[in-house]
């Protein structure tokens, strides 16, 4: 794999195949020296234009565990802010020698932009990029998803049938739309709720059943329910009223959550609004695979990075 | 005008007929068949089709302030490249051209390079700010005689205010020509609002955005009785309502860049910023509209839109890059291949669209007039026949933003006449020393 940019571009081998190596590195965490000598010598740049914290400490664990070397890079405060170009900063990683660039940006396409540019050689892997794609979220999601419905076997297989909801801002999320087109490319039946001024125009073509009514997607009794974080800002742009009435009409509260099957999971990419998206019942809810997540990240992260930067065909765990 | 004459002999006049043209001291002074070449130097433009020059209303020059992109002498070249012999300068300079000294600095600029006849568009609001008329008289009285008024690359968005603009300029039988878009339907947009923009997550700027805004101006300019031109028409509800508009009997014209009838969003997939335009590409049926559209004359005229900006404001991420692409050496090759080729209209409608019907909008003499004895010599020979990829050195302006690079394109524009001396011969433009000896000579 050259890049890793988008969720859209995998098919359903290449998915499974990454889902795989995920459950590889997962497994030798289990160990007890979990590091392994697989990217030694290979330099992983993690370049943050927006603010991360979590993303990039699961980037970050995930290149350590494979003995990369790693740099971070934090827009704030750099050269960035102070007006260098994308393609200055690229040029820049690229003299330093960078293997790998794990990119997060404000702007849609950045991460294809750099991919394209010609600027740098290292592969370009998109971990966020303003509201278009956030493809290892939605590689986290599905082997969370994966591993809750198959267990230990889990290896080959993929979600068909598995029923989805995702719920809330998909107009400003890229993390929807990731797992729209993964989720769908392994077999999953997406649907997406949320107020219509949260969901994007032009969604006929998208493998996905658009809803408005929370109730009656809860009571549809979904494998997953996936909350999205709500940004308070959209309140003040006349998206919703305010946070009660989201929180009413669309928060996982704790009677939405009282009728929602045993088997369902209860995911959140995090962070989370406790209160306004999600309640704290239903966060730490046993349903709830939040903290499974963050943990599964790491290994998606790992498999992605060993994709990207070393030959294809060797063990990656020995 | 020079005092040099010249025998076209053999080309083909838009309407069909084949003939040899005379152009004595600025004029065409003999048509016909078999012309004596006493003292003229001799041009043989078998097969080539003679258009009266091109006319494009729509052009954004840059100079005063933004040299880096373009200067009037660089853009007049790209101009004359394309077979321009006007462009009607945008307003949005630095200083913007909201002043009658602005606009006669534009126009002097464009006299001293000499490529093409520069009109200057005046701003409307102050400073484009869209809160105060600016000084239309003045501007309109200055030597650069303004009849086109525009904030172009803002709407007039102030329903009042856009009123007494229409209102204002009927004094000096001016029009405004509004850049529709409204602007809260708008904020951040980044390409049209579908299928696509869903898919890319970037910011929609929805078809909506421009009809209501057209909408709203054609009653207006209806009400008032005053002349309203549309820029850069985008979308087939767009055309719908002009349509409506027209049928009404409102003083409206129109414009479509060669860029929106031949691109679609589906460019945007690759986030390559040159494809980055405003109002952006929008879908198949929307091109297919507005080419039915030029054909049954429901809008009026091509205009190029040509903005020309530094590689390094298209060389990032899209949602940092400019808006604009650069047109004038592409027009004609675009209208052929989307409007001629296809059976939409003829040459003679060409002639119309880019040369007659912009420089009666914009209510200037001595252009678009149809090739005739005493007619201005201002002459466009264009050889539709070689069909060949267009690159950066078809480019003969600062910018090499265009959308067309690494395309096939038909046609080549051979000569451009302008003031009875040619800016580009057999191809190839002519140095500005040259161009300064014709207008010494004269």
């Amino acid at each position: 794999m050259r890049h890793l940019l988008s969720t859209r571009s995998l098919d359903r081998d290449a998915a499974v195949r990454l889902l795989d190596i995920a459950e590889d590195m997962a497994d030798t965490q289990t160990r007890e020296v979990r590091k392994l000598p697989t990217l030694r010598g290979k330099t992983v740049v993690n370049l943050f234009f927006e603010d991360s914290t979590r993303t990039r400490m699961s980037f970050e664990a995930a290149a350590k565990r494979l003995s990369a070397d790693v740099i971070n890079f934090s827009a704030k405060g750099s050269s960035v802010s102070k007006g260098e170009s994308l393609k200055d900063t690229a040029q820049t990683l690229q003299a330093i020698g960078a293997d790998a660039v794990v990119i997060r940006h404000s702007a849609s396409g950045a991460p294809q932009t750099l991919a394209d540019s010609g600027w740098i050689q290292a592969g370009v892997l998109n971990a966020g990029d303003g509201t278009h794609e956030h493809p290892t979220q939605a590689l986290l999601d599905a082997f969370t998803m994966r591993r809750r419905r198959h267990g230990a076997a889990s290896r080959g297989r993929d979600l068909d049938g598995f029923r989805v909801t995702i719920v809330g801002d998909v107009l400003h999320s890229r993390v929807a739309r990731s797992n729209v087109w993964l989720l769908s490319t392994l077999g999953a039946e997406v649907t997406l709720v949320g107020p219509p001024t949260l969901m994007p125009l032009g969604t006929a073509a998208w493998p996905a059943t658009i809803g408005y009514d929370l109730d009656a997607a809860v009571d549809a009794g979904p494998d997953a329910l996936m909350m999205l974080r709500i940004q308070a800002e959209r309140m003040n742009d006349a998206y919703f009223p305010n946070a009660r009435e989201y929180s009413r009409l669309w928060g996982l509260d704790d009677r939405r959550l009282s009728r929602l099957p045993g088997r369902s999971i209860v995911m959140h990419p995090g962070p989370m609004n406790r209160g306004l998206e999600i309640s704290a019942r239903a966060a730490d809810d046993p349903r709830s695979s939040v903290l499974e997540q963050v943990a599964n990240g790491v290994s998606v992260r790992m498999a992605a990075l060993y994709l990207l930067l070393s030959g294809a065909g060797e063990d990656p765990t020995s | 005008m020079t005092t040099r004459a010249f025998l076209i002999t053999g080309a083909r006049l838009a309407d069909g007929r084949t003939t040899d043209i005379r152009i004595e001291a600025g004029r065409v002074t003999e048509l016909g068949a078999g012309l004596d070449a006493r003292g003229a130097e001799t041009i043989d433009a078998s097969g080539l089709i003679a258009l009266p020059g091109l006319v494009d209303l729509h052009t954004h020059l840059r100079e005063p302030g933004y040299e880096q992109s373009e200067t009037v002498l660089t853009g007049t070249r790209a101009a004359a490249a394309g077979g321009f012999t006007t462009v009607f300068a945008m307003a949005n300079t630095s200083p913007v051209a909201d002043t009658a000294g602005v606009v006669e600095q534009e126009l002097a600029l464009g006299e001293a390079a000499g490529y093409a006849r520069v009109q200057p568009i005046g701003a409307v609001t102050v400073g484009l700010q869209g809160e105060r008329l600016a000084e239309l008289g003045a501007m309109a009285r200055s030597r650069a005689a303004v009849r086109v008024f525009s904030d172009d690359g803002f709407c007039v968005s102030d329903s009042r205010l856009m009123r007494r603009a229409l209102e204002y300029v009927k004094t000096v039988d001016g029009v405004i020509a509004q850049h529709a878009q409204d602007p809260a339907l708008t904020v951040g947009a980044q390409m049209n609002e579908g299928t696509v923009s869903a898919e890319l997550g970037l910011t929609g700027w929805p078809a909506v955005a421009e009809e209501s805004i057209i909408a709203r101006d054609v009653l207006l300019a209806e009400h008032v009785g005053a002349r309203l031109h549309v820029c850069h028409l985008s979308t087939a509800g767009s055309v719908e309502v002009l349509r409506w508009a027209k049928a009404r009997g409102a003083q409206v014209t129109a414009e479509v860049t060669p860029h929106h009838l031949l691109l679609t969003e589906e460019l945007v997939r690759g986030y390559d910023p040159r494809y980055k335009v405003n109002p952006p590409l929008r879908r198949q049926e929307d091109v297919d509209a507005l080419r039915l559209a030029v054909a049954d004359g429901t809008i009026d005229i091509v205009a190029t839109d040509h903005a020309p900006h530094p590689v390094e404001a298209k060389e990032c991420e899209w949602p940092a890059a400019a808006n604009g692409m650069v047109g004038l050496e592409s027009a004609l090759s675009v209208v052929q291949a989307t409007l001629v080729d296809p059976g939409h209209v003829g040459w003679s409608d060409v002639a119309r669209i880019l040369s007659e019907a912009p420089a009666r909008i914009g209510r200037i003499t001595g252009q678009g007039e149809p090739i005739a004895v005493g007619s201005t010599a201002e002459i466009t020979l264009y050889d539709p026949s070689p069909v060949r990829p267009f690159g950066t050195d078809r480019l003969r302006g600062q910018a090499v933003n265009s959308p067309f690079i690494g395309t096939e394109l038909p046609g080549r524009v051979v000569w451009t006449f302008h003031d009875g001396y040619p800016t580009l011969a057999d191809g190839e433009l002519r140095e500005p020393d040259d161009i300064a000896a014709e207008l010494v000579r004269a």
